[in-house]
């Protein structure tokens, strides 16, 4: 009974991470300026992290919590880094 | 250690539960990201999942692996607390540079500066 019940809900919420991937990856495809496109991307990069929690626990694993972690940090590094080119033209001042 | 199949039933409620509302909310975060109009609108709305999606999702797994080994398992707070404090930080960076862009090029989308003190508005 709780497996069925854990199955189909981590499917669906599954599902709808992926729906809100797809909206994240459109915003960055579309634009239509630069600064949509770094939003965008920073909307997906925790997207991602989310689902990798879910997967995290259907597999009964901590592993995919490492790697949300190091997701987590990259995409925090890379949207500060965009952000910063954006403004100025350069990264590192 | 035990899988996931073997939680209790009340584990298994509450785990989906808290999953289906933190992905429903990043959801509407993602669904806003593209249907809002101009970007300073569009920036307000992934905060939604990062703040309440993450919180959820990452409560949801506290309570799975806490039943699971019978011991408490916090390590998901690290996620939560470093998006949460770390979001803002980015989207005002974000934010000023839409802003210093779209001044420098005299769009009509860039909100107006602020008037310096003592000068009436009009």
């Amino acid at each position: 009974m709780s497996a069925a019940i854990l199955f189909w809900s981590l499917t669906i919420a599954q599902i709808m991470l992926a729906l809100a991937l797809g909206c994240a990856a459109y915003r960055m495809f579309k634009g239509p300026r630069a600064q949509d496109r770094v939003l965008g991307l920073d909307t997906l990069y925790v997207n991602a992290m989310l689902l990798l929690m879910t997967f995290g626990i259907r597999y009964g694993t901590s592993l995919y919590f490492e790697v949300a972690l190091g997701i987590s940090l990259l995409g925090f590094v890379g949207t500060v880094a965009l952000s910063k080119f954006l403004m100025r033209g350069e990264v590192i001042e | 250690m035990k899988s996931v199949a073997e939680l209790p039933l009340w584990a298994a409620l509450v785990v989906s539960a808290l999953v289906l509302l933190g992905a429903g909310i990043c959801l509407i975060g993602s669904v806003g990201l593209v249907r809002l109009r101009t970007f300073y609108q569009r920036v307000h709305a992934p905060t939604l999942g990062t703040t309440m999606g993450t919180a959820a999702i990452a409560l949801g797994s506290i309570v799975c692996f806490t039943v699971l080994k019978s011991r408490p398992v916090l390590h998901e707070l690290l996620i939560m607390l470093f998006v949460t404090v770390t979001t803002p930080v980015t989207l005002m960076l974000l934010a000023r540079a839409a802003l210093y862009r779209d001044r420098v090029e005299g769009g009509e989308e860039a909100p107006p500066a602020r008037p310096p003190e003592g000068t009436k508005r009009s």
